[in-house]
């Protein structure tokens, strides 16, 4: 009795696993970009978010045809209507050199092309900054994000490949990068290149690069340091590897993923600043078709606000739509990628 | 414990030598004729003044020279007087302001502290404590909106918030005026018999028994509060709401739970003291922003505190103004970040005990 094994061969359980359905998509961006997928794809907020993104893709994208340019030069300089102070509302004729009416805006304004969303003062047209503003906040977005992130994953790796008195050395750098209020720092950089550059879309850029790439570096640092001691990276070791083929082909492409999510997420946040520093005046030239600048008026009419609440809605609105789209995806995604909150929703 | 603390400490040096360097490094884009501000009040108007200048302070002398000279301050070749030298206290002149950096600092910088202690109370009373609430009504209603609000007051820059508060409640219902105080009530500040123990208006007017004028310096004072610190109340009440979900979920919460223990005293006594170890390393992050918030607020409601200051100057490109106010800035940051890292080494026992 006792000798005898307490389940025979016969009674082994055997279980076969359902297999998954993968469809063509799956296999396509392969399990990982899926989740994010389908982890953006299912949350209403991430999904509003992404239409929200898209809508400004779209508006940038076909910002000739909505509001075509009066100067083809330089087609992000707001054509205006006179240079009278005081600001115009929405719906007033269009007087001096109206521009050619697009297709599809034709049966909005049977008596002729009007100020859409009225004009500042200076006669700017709000509608034409608006649209092109989009234009400016993408492209603003993606470069400083792009600089930011070639200079924090440069030093960042460096960090934390190298390790000893290379990294002590760069991320003090970083802690004194970080000691300034952000803003104040962006500020003071973007005034000591104006003289020198001139204003327009490039001391502030340069001034918010300059300030904003500490975060990549101390994130891609940190999973480089885990990457580092692991397996595949001492087999490629042995078999006589160069330090510059290990970090760029083994151990960034495995690091860079965080890095890359966080620096999507934070465009919303890095065009607020561009604008916040136009807004101050400190930014791109009076008439360029950028948010902050737009915004920068309504401080002539502080105790008139009221009255001329199109110089702060319209700009405004555009403002918090795009960064809250932003925000909203990078919200979900942060969701999706911290391992502690796999499988429990959304927290 | 100390052993954290000493080297934390001993690291402050580095990183104050790292800020003056990275200071000056800004400050050498600028042309010598321009830095010539780090030592006199007016632009010199015809070259040959100009060049005396500039040799007799050195202003095209290698840059390491230069950078120890403004560190410590330059003897004047003639008269042997000391001029500039930031560890001083003299920043320079502000050309913007007609007046020394170190005395437009003085004479802006009570406002800011004024507005900043003001919206500090809120930012931690209203952040933490929604925080709290959505995280035991986790998923409810309240969780619901909390997290929505916290998700807006994210995407809304401070500066288009503070302009739709302006346009309803100044322009429209007119009832919290821009600037700091009414101009009766400045008067009063003014006048010979009213004692400044403080310079913060709301202080001051009540150590001399004028309960109408801190009313005054109070309705001036809530419209850039708020805009001050909503987006604070954010950040903290997403900290806040995270840390203590993940407290509420651990082994000894269920093990309170198990022996019976009052909800209320398993919330408070319980989960809270952990649940705010992390809220409270972003303390220091939240005193930076606050510093570079009053940028934003005190411009747009006209009060004369340092952010004003720094924009204007900044607008005008008044390199040497702004930078004494980035500076100033800078250092107040460092050592709330040192308070905040050794209250850390309190707060947690896993770093006290080691």
């Amino acid at each position: 009795m006792i000798d005898q094994p307490l389940i025979s061969q016969s009674q082994v359980f055997t279980f076969d696993l359902p297999q998954r359905k993968i469809n063509w998509l799956e296999r396509t961006i392969g399990p990982e970009f899926y989740r994010i997928y389908r982890g953006v794809i299912t949350n209403p907020l991430s999904i509003t978010g992404t239409v929200l993104i898209l809508f400004w893709l779209v508006v940038a994208g076909l910002a000739p045809v909505l509001a075509p340019p009066l100067n083809t030069v330089n087609p992000y300089m707001i054509p205006r209507d006179g240079f009278g102070t005081t600001p115009k509302v929405p719906g007033t004729p269009w007087k001096i050199r109206p521009p050619a009416m697009p297709a599809i805006l034709q049966p909005l304004m049977p008596k002729g092309w009007v100020h859409i969303m009225g004009t500042a003062s200076g006669q700017w047209d709000i509608f034409y900054g608006v649209v092109w503003g989009a234009r400016t906040a993408i492209k603003v977005g993606l470069i400083i994000e792009g600089l930011c992130l070639i200079i924090g994953i440069l030093i960042g790796s460096l960090a934390g490949f190298y390790g000893g008195w290379l990294d002590e050395i760069l991320m003090r750098i970083t802690e004194v990068f970080m000691a300034f209020p952000f803003i104040l720092a962006a500020l003071t950089m973007s005034a000591v290149l104006t003289p020198s550059i001139g204003r327009g879309i490039w001391a502030p850029t340069i001034a918010l690069v300059t300030f904003g790439w500490m975060g990549y570096a101390r994130l891609i640092r940190g999973d480089i340091l885990a990457l580092r001691e692991r397996d595949f990276v001492m087999a490629a070791r042995v078999v006589g590897a160069k330090d510059s083929r290990i970090l760029f082909r083994h151990i960034i492409p495995n690091a860079i993923y965080p890095t890359l999510v966080l620096a999507s997420m934070d465009i919303g946040t890095v065009v607020i600043s561009f604008a916040a520093l136009s807004f101050l005046g400190i930014g791109t030239e009076v008439g360029y078709a950028d948010w902050g600048q737009l915004l920068s008026f309504a401080r002539n009419w502080i105790p008139n606000l009221f009255t001329y609440w199109y110089i702060v809605v319209f700009p405004g609105l555009a403002l918090i739509l795009f960064v809250l789209g932003w925000n909203l995806v990078g919200d979900a995604l942060r969701d999706i990628m911290d391992p502690r909150m796999r499988g429990r929703g959304s927290e | 414990m100390t052993q954290y603390i000493i080297r934390r400490l001993l690291i402050l040096p580095v990183t104050l030598f790292g800020v003056t360097v990275l200071i000056f490094a800004m400050l050498s884009f600028l042309s010598p004729e321009e830095r010539s501000a780090l030592y006199v009040r007016d632009i010199p108007h015809n070259q040959a003044a100009m060049d005396g200048i500039i040799k007799r302070y050195g202003l095209r002398d290698p840059i390491y020279v230069q950078y120890w000279y403004w560190l410590v301050g330059r003897p004047d070749p003639v008269s042997g007087e000391i001029n500039g030298g930031i560890t001083r206290g003299d920043f320079g002149y502000s050309r913007y302001a007609g007046q020394p950096v170190i005395d437009l600092i003085k004479r802006r910088f009570p406002a800011t502290i004024e507005l900043t202690l003001w919206a500090v109370f809120p930012i931690i009373g209203i952040g933490i404590w929604l925080g709290i609430v959505a995280a035991v009504n986790h998923n409810k209603l309240i969780d619901q909106v909390a997290r929505i609000f916290s998700i807006i007051g994210y995407s809304f820059p401070t500066f288009v918030f503070g302009l739709i508060l302006l346009m309803v409640f100044y322009a429209k219902l007119n009832w919290f005026p821009a600037s700091r105080i009414s101009d009766w009530a400045d008067a009063i500040i003014s006048a010979d018999n009213f004692k400044h123990y403080t310079s913060l208006y709301t202080i001051d007017s009540l150590l001399n028994g004028r309960f109408d004028v801190f009313l005054d310096a109070l309705r001036h004072l809530i419209l850039p509060i708020v805009t001050l610190s909503y987006v604070s109340w954010a950040v903290f009440l997403r900290v806040t709401r995270s840390s203590m979900l993940e407290t509420l979920r651990q082994d000894y919460i269920t093990t309170a739970r198990a022996k019976g223990v009052k909800e209320s005293d398993i919330i408070n006594k319980h989960a809270r003291p952990n649940a705010l170890i992390p809220v409270a390393t972003i303390g220091g992050l939240q005193v930076a922003s606050l510093l570079g918030g009053v940028v934003f607020t005190e411009t747009i409601f006209n009060f004369p505190g340092i952010g004003s200051a720094a924009a204007a100057a900044a607008s005008q490109l008044d390199v040497v103004t702004v930078m004494g106010f980035t500076l100033m800035t800078g250092l107040i940051l460092i050592l709330a970040n040192l308070v905040v890292d050794v209250m850390y080494a309190f707060l947690d026992p896993r770093v006290r005990l080691q």
